[in-house]
C-alpha cells in the first residue's frame, strides 16, 4: 500500500497510482493543473506512465488569484 | 500607432492588472475589461484537495487575456524556478512574473536570488519579466542575465504609496534596452499616470484596483492614467522653472 505525500499531507492509497489515476480519484480536471512528481513537473503527456511509489512527494498546483 | 512589444509579443494595452483580492469572480472580469488589459498575472498555487467547489479562476478570465503566472510568495531562487516551472505547465505558455523575496514585512526583493533565479529560467527558455527593486544597477544586471523587461517596484506591494523614487524609475528607463514595467505601489490614478510620464513602458497593479472601493471605476480610471501618462511622456514636457513665464503677449497693453 503506497503512502506519498501530496501537497505536503500524508496519502494513502490501497492500490499502486500513477498521475492520471490519482487526478481521476480526486475529481481533478487534467487540464487545468501542473503536477510536480519528486521535484520534476510532469509533463501531461507522461501522467499515465508515472507511476507513484512509497515516499514519493507529489505536488498538485492550480492557478489562483494573485499581483 | 504605439505598439508594446515584450519578447516580441505585441499588446494593445499597458496596463497589466491582476487578479487577487476581488470582491468576486464578476468583479474582476468587469474591471479587466474596463482596464482594457490585455495581460493579466495569476498565481501558482497548491489545489484544495479538501474543497473544490470554487471552481477554476480560468473560468472568470477572457479566452483573448494572455496569462502571465507569477512566483510570489517563493522565498528562494530554487522554489521560485519550481514555481515557474509549474506554471509554465498549468498555463502552457514560457512567461513568467520572477519574484524572489527577500524580506516578509516589506516583500522587498532579494535581488541576487532574483538575478540567479533568472538567468536558470532564461536558459530553460523562459520569457522572464523580474519584479525587482527600483535600483538601476539590479536592473542592468537583470537585462545582462537576459530578462525580458524589468519590473522595478513604485514602492512595497499593495502600499498604494505611489512612486517613491521618480528618479530611479528615470534612470531605470534611461538605461534600459529593455521594456520597464512599474510593478507595485501605485495607489490612485496619478500614480500610474507619473509612471508613464517617467518614461515606464507599462504599469502593473493589482491592490490599487481590487482594493478600491469600486473596482470597476478605478480600472477605467487607471485605463484613462496610463494612456494620459503614456501620452505626456511622448508629447516632451516642459522644463520646470522657479519663476513664471507669462502666457499672454507683453506688447499691446492698454496700460503702458
Amino acid at each position: 500500500m503506497p503512502r506519498f505525500t501530496l501537497n505536503g499531507e500524508s496519502f494513502d492509497t490501497p492500490a499502486p497510482v500513477t498521475v492520471a489515476t490519482l487526478l481521476e480519484r480526486l475529481g481533478i480536471d487534467a487540464r487545468r493543473v501542473a503536477v510536480e512528481h519528486n521535484l520534476l513537473v510532469v509533463k501531461r503527456n507522461h501522467y499515465e506512465a508515472t507511476a507513484l511509489a512509497d515516499g514519493d512527494q507529489v505536488e498538485i498546483v492550480n492557478f489562483v488569484g494573485g499581483g | 500607432m504605439d505598439p508594446f512589444l515584450i519578447a516580441g509579443r505585441e499588446f494593445r494595452s499597458r496596463l497589466i492588472v491582476g487578479t487577487g483580492k476581488y470582491p468576486s469572480h464578476a468583479v474582476m472580469q468587469q474591471a479587466h475589461q474596463a482596464a482594457g488589459a490585455d495581460m493579466v498575472t495569476v498565481a501558482v498555487r497548491r489545489v484544495d484537495l479538501t474543497d473544490r467547489s470554487a471552481g477554476s479562476l480560468l473560468d472568470h478570465i477572457d479566452d483573448s487575456i494572455f496569462l502571465l503566472p507569477n512566483t510570489a510568495g517563493c522565498y528562494t531562487a530554487d522554489d521560485a524556478v519550481r514555481t515557474a516551472r509549474l506554471g509554465r505547465e498549468a498555463g502552457l505558455s514560457h512567461w513568467v512574473k520572477l519574484e524572489v523575496i527577500g524580506d516578509e514585512r516589506t516583500l522587498f526583493p532579494d535581488n541576487e536570488a532574483l538575478v540567479a533565479a533568472t538567468r536558470t529560467l532564461v536558459q530553460e527558455g523562459f520569457v522572464v519579466l523580474p519584479y525587482t527593486s527600483d535600483d538601476p544597477v539590479t536592473c542592468r544586471k537583470l537585462e545582462d542575465a537576459g530578462a525580458a523587461a524589468v519590473m522595478p517596484l513604485g514602492a512595497p506591494i499593495g502600499s498604494g504609496l505611489g512612486i517613491q523614487n521618480p528618479n530611479n524609475i528615470r534612470i531605470i528607463r534611461e538605461f534600459s534596452r529593455v521594456p520597464v514595467i512599474v510593478d507595485a505601489g501605485v495607489g490612485t490614478a496619478s500614480d500610474a499616470a507619473l509612471a508613464m510620464e517617467l518614461g515606464a513602458d507599462a504599469v502593473l497593479m493589482n491592490t490599487a484596483i481590487a482594493g478600491a472601493t469600486d473596482p470597476v471605476a478605478m480600472a477605467a480610471a487607471m485605463k484613462h492614467a496610463v494612456i494620459a501618462g503614456r501620452l505626456a511622456w511622448k508629447a516632451g514636457r516642459i522644463s520646470r522653472k522657479a519663476y513664471a513665464t507669462a502666457s499672454s503677449p507683453l506688447d499691446g497693453l492698454i496700460s503702458r
